[in-house]
């Protein structure tokens, strides 16, 4: 069976975040960057099914600029045996990273999509979902567990309330959830290893995707500052605040 | 024309985050109708045709829908999508994972999260956990949005019912199969709607000791919540998760108990009225975004609050 993980290059989730002082974007010049960690999670569950014996080949895709290569490396060196790169020069709206990474799947003859529910600079939550509908499968967002049985996925997903489980057949799209798995680190052989793994790039025009534009950013502003407040000394203080709260509630 | 709004129903009653999501409807020019789609769901149909503002109800009750499965309900949502401009939807985690699919269908984006509807077309919305507010506008023909309910107040319900259309469901995709569903009941108020909320974190060390927390609830009538951490660890089930990745939350009070707030976790409750903060680490960031703060041993604090509040 075959795997594709997609990667995103993200800030690094330590990392503070600044606006741009004329509030086109976040500024990102000289700040660190990484895997998305959802992304990091859906690399590691394709590795356990390797080493499981349930898949056979795992290939890491990454859209955006060529600095996303370092991050294609990071899941080539966690165990991925290939990566692609689609070019582009900025990361576009969600529908087109799906609508590309549908071509992937198709051309590549995938089985089983593995990415992360979020990334954690756009915040969006919707790549996985969108790609799903585009390539007409089932979708388990949100996974917590994983298992292949049968040419079906058993997915368990973290919903509101709890936990569902769903079966999907092949192929399929999964999204993860924090408790899926912990990620490993990278072993520094197989960081040394990892560059000599094939790694692609292709362009859009390759995969036969013509970019559209569906949203525009206007502005991108601080959001407003909560005023520090008081410290109390004592547990009497505290319920005494607490009672005056909860009385006005 | 119309705006059509997604309800959140468990097949029995219409969750309170419908009534957020129609507030932010009624700020673009419109009918707005509202969609139940379930099994078994004719009640949830009737208590949502009682909600100020609306115009119609269409109900859609079909053994289909009982899970509300993305593959099927994506592609009801998407074959009723010709008379609409506008397609709201909580951001709960039903639909964030239906909604996109919808969008994808029709070929057009989705605004994930919106916290503020500027105009027709353009929406606020928060990026990087919280830390950049985005302004975005859509420019397709139609716009599928999902709601921060915690940034819109309900709206009311009134005395007079508005019709209730049925719409036949579509035919299984048989993408998916329902197998199993584990949800916990519990009396306590629900963390998206609760007006005080009392989260725990690593510091609680176990599952044992989160009852004390759990017990300081009830007597004040708070929701539960928790941080990543405690989740992680086993403590409580992950639903409980506020933060840039679980829910967000916006109560009159919360109060955080042995958090050290990471911006992770400050990303999913700094918009709370009030918030109140027990860490035994006077350098704790959570502090930072407290109104009231105290530096404390919660095992400590908590049964002394209990006895007292
Ligand atoms: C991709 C990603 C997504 C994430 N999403 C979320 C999210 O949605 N929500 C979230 O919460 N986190 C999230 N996190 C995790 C986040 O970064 C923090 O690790 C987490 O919030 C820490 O939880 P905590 O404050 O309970 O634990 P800690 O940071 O370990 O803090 C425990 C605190 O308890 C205090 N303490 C210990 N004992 C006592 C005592 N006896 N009395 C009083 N105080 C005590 C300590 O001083 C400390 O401040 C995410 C992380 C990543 C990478
Ligand atoms: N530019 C990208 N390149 C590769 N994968 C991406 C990209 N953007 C989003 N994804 C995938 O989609 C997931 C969800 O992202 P989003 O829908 O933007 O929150 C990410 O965790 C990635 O797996």
């Amino acid at each position: 069976m075959k795997i594709l993980v997609a990667v995103k290059r993200v800030i690094d989730y330590n990392a503070k975040v600044r606006v741009k002082s004329d509030q086109t974007d976040v500024d990102l010049a000289n700040i660190k960057m990484a895997i998305n960690p959802f992304c990091e999670i859906a690399v590691e569950e394709a590795v356990r099914l390797k080493e499981a014996g349930i898949a056979t080949e795992i290939i890491a895709v990454s859209v955006g600029p060529k600095a996303c290569q370092e991050q294609i490396r990071s899941a080539l060196a966690l165990g991925a045996d290939k990566g692609i790169q689609i070019e582009t020069d900025h990361i576009s709206d969600s529908l087109n990273i799906a609508k590309l990474l549908a071509k992937v799947v198709k051309s590549e003859n995938i089985d089983l999509v593995i990415m992360g529910k979020q990334a954690i600079d756009s915040d969006n939550n919707q790549t996985g979902q969108m790609l799903a509908a585009l390539l007409n499968c089932g979708q388990g967002t949100f996974a917590s567990k994983l298992e292949i049985k049968d040419q079906k996925v058993l997915v368990t997903r973290e919903i509101d309330g709890g936990l569902q489980t769903l079966s999907l057949n092949l192929p399929a799209v999964i999204t993860t959830d924090l408790r899926l798995n912990e990620p490993r680190y990278a072993a520094l052989p197989n960081i040394m290893k990892a560059k000599r793994k094939p790694l692609e790039v292709k362009t859009p025009q390759d995969l036969g995707v013509e970019l559209k534009q569906h949203t525009k950013l206007l502005k991108v502003a601080e959001p407003s500052k909560r005023q520090g407040g008081t410290m109390l000394n004592s547990v009497d203080e505290l319920i005494e605040k607490l009672k005056s709260e909860i009385q006005g509630i | 024309m119309a705006i059509l709004v997604i309800a959140e129903h468990d097949n029995q009653t219409l969750k309170n985050v419908t009534l957020n999501t129609i507030t932010a409807a009624t700020q673009i020019i419109g009918d707005i109708h509202v969609l139940i789609a379930g099994f078994n769901c004719g009640n949830v149909a009737e208590q949502a045709a009682k909600i100020s503002g609306i115009s119609k109800v269409i109900c859609v009750d079909n053994e289909l829908y009982q899970h509300q499965l993305a593959e099927n309900t994506s592609e009801l949502i998407a074959s009723l999508s010709s008379d609409y401009q506008h397609i709201f939807a909580p951001a709960t985690s039903n639909y964030k994972n239906i909604m996109p699919r919808v969008a994808a269908k029709l070929d057009v984006a989705q605004i994930s999260d919106i916290t503020k509807v500027l105009s027709e077309d353009t929406f606020e919305r928060p990026i990087y956990a919280g830390n950049a507010i985005a302004t975005v506008q859509s420019l397709d023909s139609v716009k599928i949005i999902t709601v921060r309910t915690s940034a819109f107040s309900e709206v009311s319900y009134s005395e007079n019912s508005v019709e209730i259309i049925t719409v036949a469901a579509l035919s299984d995709s048989g993408l998916s199969q329902f197998v199993s569903e584990h949800v916990e009941k519990s009396d306590r108020p629900d963390l998206s709607s609760a007006k005080i909320i009392i989260s725990g974190g690593r510091g609680l060390g176990s599952s044992e000791n989160f009852v004390l927390l759990e017990k300081l609830a009830d007597k004040i009538g708070a929701a539960v919540g928790a941080s990543r951490a405690a989740v992680d660890a086993g403590y409580v089930p992950n639903d409980k998760q506020v933060g840039q990745t679980g829910k967000i939350v916006a109560p009159q009070l919360y109060i955080a108990v042995g958090i050290s707030g990471a911006i992770q976790h400050l990303a999913g409750m700094k918009d709370s009225k009030k918030i109140v903060a027990i860490n035994k680490d006077e350098e704790a960031p959570i502090f930072s975004v407290a109104d009231y703060g105290l530096v404390a041993d919660l095992f400590e604090v908590l049964p002394i609050l209990q006895e007292q509040l």
